[in-house]
């Protein structure tokens, strides 16, 4: 690698008013080199590629191409030039296939049986197994990537952006697009590849570049770095650990859930299929899952926002039926709610922090006399949450927008555990938060546990779950597996069944 | 391209600014074209602006206009708040005075003035049902309350055309579309005040009005009603995650719209034309709504909202008496004067970029 970067960046800056995203980074990327973008949420990463792919351009600094200098104006022109990027959240058109979807992000106009042929092609030379003819409904989240990959690699790039590719992707099918990567970067295309899982990028990535606050920290030789180096790196300060310690698990069942069945909303939609599953005081029992395989329609049924009065199915807290109760009724026996999204559905951002927390305390009897909502005591109680779990805010009350994403998870998380819930229900803690938040809510989340309190933690992160559950399941296909002790799992096991395949592991046995 | 990009920080001095600056400009831009038109560009200003404003009596004339567009514009907040859009205000208006005036007919001969509680209850019923209209359709249908709601306007203006013209119409009117006239008890009764007697048209329906407004804002800011409506109108899925029921707040705020928009009919008819006609609004429904964005969308506001239109809808009739200024003239300097103030909210909050970030 002493010859010319193919790409290079030198001292490219990016402002958003008085925010600085991208503050002098110097890149630099050889052709056949996979190279790491490494940084927290918020870091800049997205700010820096976004720029390499033309959808933002820089304030200041410079980009080279083969030592060129080069304006890259938009996407088009990105590609034009031979850089290509595989998105993180892509979008498809569901109902049409796999080549009309890719003859629709082409440039020039090529007819769709001659693109089907180059297609097939293709796939079969990098063995990335699809069929051009496919409705892209019909393909699972991963073999829709596979498809984003495709309609890259059509263009031949020489530079190719990967954002978070592993993110829906089970540690089989990760392990398939490393071995096209890796093709790739043989063939001599240089590959960005951006993640913050560290274990990916030990076995990826020659060399890792590591971003904070905006600024370049460094360049490394990611193998002669640990993963623990790489990720205080990251965070510019030390890292400790969260672990599970053995739970004490309670023999009575305190929360049993059976023939759980929802039907699909529309033709793109999951079914639940007759879902069953106890959990135990003293419990976390992982959700494993590649999104989209039913884990929001599992939440809303368990929430209670969406309920069906005409189903026979039970759902049952310490025996008291609560299947046909509002989430704010099921909150009142017991059970705490944290949904993935704090963007409108588990928190406002357009509201206060201490309406945020009256969304979910308002039937409390302190909280209002008479219809009046009890103003001393709600911001009593939004203040208790902000200190005890370490909320930042830059004033008294601030609107929830106002809040990092860590902060304001913090402040979800915090409003729920506060209340001491029996069950405590929660779909991805720590997506998109940085790494200290994610520390303290996985903290939070175990100690509640060891407090006797049982936890449902429906997460798309094995390593989360395998950090914080005593058994494990997964919902592939809305269908929810047997129960696994976690010591018996391995990743590759739960992969096999987010894909839908069967394990030979013996599931655990039911204490009752 | 030129893009809005929302301000974080706003000073309180600019919010009251904004509002001053508006009208200011208003008077230039006014003053222009009324040269131009060849009137007396600083006379005319003056009638506009001052005139309403010269007189104890005309000030209170200028409360008597702005009532029914309070008591809508309080009703609307409510609605928009919630991100459910009422633009049937007027017809529900209608329904209300039909309400009341059902109750005050049938009643010819009353004399007590109890009288007005039924006749307030009737015309918030009427009101009610006929904004549950738009409601039900909407929570059962998916339907738009916006066309709906907007068509029923025309159902409820031809509704009472026909009654007063049919069935109601007065036997001695001599073939005029008017009912017989109320009872006098049945008629809102004058404000007098000690040592004065009475001042301009003001009626007891003003304080009313007032009071709706002010009671409106408690509502909306202090109980976990309020709460809910708020919530709805800023993230649905959270309203049904915080245990709060989508559909009967949607239902809820729609009807209690249409009961105050009711409630407006009832007083206006009652207070300043006892008997009903083909035409007993001025277009207060439509008008409430510039009131309920002029005031933010916040119901005390809605009274200072309410009292700018009034004056802009006085100075527009005094322009047209005192200096023979055409109604075109006048009503383009009202609608300089909304889009003014309009602007300058939108210039408090946003700030215009070049780039989008």
């Amino acid at each position: 690698m002493t010859n010319t970067p193919l790409f290079e960046a030198k001292q490219v800056s990016k402002r958003f008013g008085d925010f600085t995203a991208n503050d002098a980074i110097d890149f630099a990327i050889c052709a056949g080199e996979i190279h790491a973008l490494l940084g927290e949420n918020g870091a800049g990463k997205s700010t820096f590629v976004k720029m390499v792919y033309g959808v933002l351009q820089p304030d200041s600094g410079q980009f080279l191409f083969d030592g060129e200098p080069i304006t890259i104006q938009g996407p088009q022109s990105a590609r034009q030039k031979g850089i290509g990027m595989v998105f993180q959240h892509f979008s498809q058109f569901a109902a049409l296939t796999v080549a009309e979807n890719i003859q629709l992000a082409m440039d020039g106009s090529e007819s769709i049986s001659h693109l089907s042929s180059r297609i097939e092609t293709l796939s079969q030379s990098y063995g990335i197994p699809i069929s051009a003819d496919k409705l892209v409904a019909d393909l699972s989240v991963g073999e829709q990537q596979r498809v984003e990959i495709l309609r890259c690699l059509l263009q031949n790039p020489k530079l190719l952006i990967m954002d978070e590719p592993t993110s829906v992707l089970t540690p089989q099918e990760t392990e398939q697009l490393f071995a096209v990567i890796r093709q790739l970067a043989d063939e001599g295309c240089a590959i960005l590849f951006i993640s913050h899982k560290l274990d990916e990028i030990k076995a990826l990535c020659q060399t890792a570049t590591i971003l904070r606050g905006g600024q370049k920290i460094n360049t490394i030789d990611s193998q002669t770095h640990s993963q623990k180096d790489i990720a205080e790196m990251m965070v510019g300060s030390a890292i400790t650990t969260i672990k599970r310690q053995k739970q004490n698990i309670a023999a009575e069942r305190s929360f049993t859930v059976s023939g759980l069945s929802r039907p699909a909303d529309g033709p793109f939609d999951m079914p639940l299929r007759d879902i069953d599953f106890s959990l135990y005081a003293g419990q976390i029992l992982g959700v494993a899952g590649i999104s989209g395989n039913g884990q929001d329609e599992l939440m809303e049924a368990l929430t209670g926002e969406w309920r069906d009065p005409s189903r026979m199915m039970s759902m049952q807290i310490e025996g008291v039926e609560i299947a046909q109760l509002t989430p704010e009724a099921r909150r009142q026996k017991g059970v705490g709610f944290i949904p993935e999204d704090r963007n409108g559905h588990a928190a406002v951002p357009s509201m206060r922090l201490t309406e945020n927390a009256l969304m979910t305390a308002h039937s409390a009897a302190d909280m209002s006399q008479r219809g009046f909502v009890n103003q001393a005591q709600l911001a009593a109680k939004t203040h208790a949450i902000i200190a005890d779990y370490d909320v930042r805010t830059p004033e008294a009350d601030p609107m929830a927008s106002s809040l990092s994403g860590g902060n304001l998870q913090k402040f979800v998380v915090g409003r729920e555990i506060a209340k001491a819930p029996k069950i405590l229900i929660v779909s991805q803690p720590t997506w998109g938060v940085d790494i200290g938040a994610a520390q303290l809510i996985r903290a939070a989340l175990l100690k509640l546990a060891q407090s006797g309190s049982a936890i449902l933690l429906i997460s798309q992160d094995l390593e989360e779950i395998f950090a914080l559950s005593s058994h494990i399941a997964v919902l592939h296909d809305g269908q929810l597996s047997a129960r696994y002790h976690i010591d018996e799992m391995t990743p590759e096991d739960v992969g096999l069944l987010m894909g839908g395949a069967s394990i030979d592991v013996a599931p655990a046995a039911e204490v009752s | 391209m030129m893009y809005l990009e929302k301000r974080n920080d706003i000073p309180t001095w600019v919010r009251f600014a904004t509002p001053v600056m508006a009208i200011a400009i208003t008077v230039m831009i006014g003053g222009i074209i009324f040269a131009m038109l060849g009137y007396d560009a600083l006379k005319a200003l003056s009638v506009f602006f001052l005139s309403p404003l010269s007189r104890a009596d005309q000030i209170a004339d200028l409360f008597v206009k702005a009532c029914p567009l309070i008591i809508i514009g309080t009703g609307l907040v409510f609605c928009y708040r919630a991100n459910i859009w009422n633009i049937g205000a007027e017809g529900q208006l209608v329904l209300g005075a039909l309400g009341a005036g059902w109750v005050a007919l049938s009643f010819p001969d009353s004399s007590s003035p109890l009288i007005l509680i039924p006749m307030a209850l009737a015309a918030m019923a009427a009101g009610a049902l006929w904004a549950f209209i738009p409601a039900i359709l909407r929570v059962r249908f998916s339907t738009n309350e916006i066309l709906v709601s907007l068509m029923l306007t025309y159902v409820a203006s031809l509704l009472i055309d026909w009654l007063v013209r049919g069935p109601w119409r007065d036997p001695m009117s001599f073939g005029f579309p008017l009912t017989p006239l109320y009872a006098d008890a049945a008629l809102i009764p004058p404000i007098i005040i000690p040592g004065i007697g009475r001042l301009g048209l003001l009626h007891w329906g003003v304080p009313v009005a007032l009071i709706i407004a002010v009671i409106g804002g408690i509502i909306l800011r202090r109980t976990l009603a309020g709460f809910s409506v708020r919530l709805l109108g800023e993230a649905p899925r959270a309203t049904g995650f915080a245990g709060f029921r989508p559909n009967r707040i949607t239902i809820a705020v729609l009807m209690a719209s249409g009961a105050l928009a009711g409630l407006a009919g009832a007083i206006e008819v009652s207070a300043n034309m006892g008997q009903l006609q083909p035409n007993i609004s001025f277009g207060y429904g439509f008008t409430a709504i510039i009131v309920a964005f002029l005031a933010r969308l916040n119901p005390v506001a809605v009274i200072a909202a309410g009292l700018v239109v009034a004056l802009a809808e006085l100075g527009g009739d005094s322009a047209q008496i005192a200096l023979a200024i055409p109604k075109v003239v006048t009503g383009l300097f009202k609608g300089l004067l909304l889009f003014m103030l309009l602007a300058g909210e939108t210039w408090t909050n946003y700030k215009i970029s070049f780039k989008r970030s």
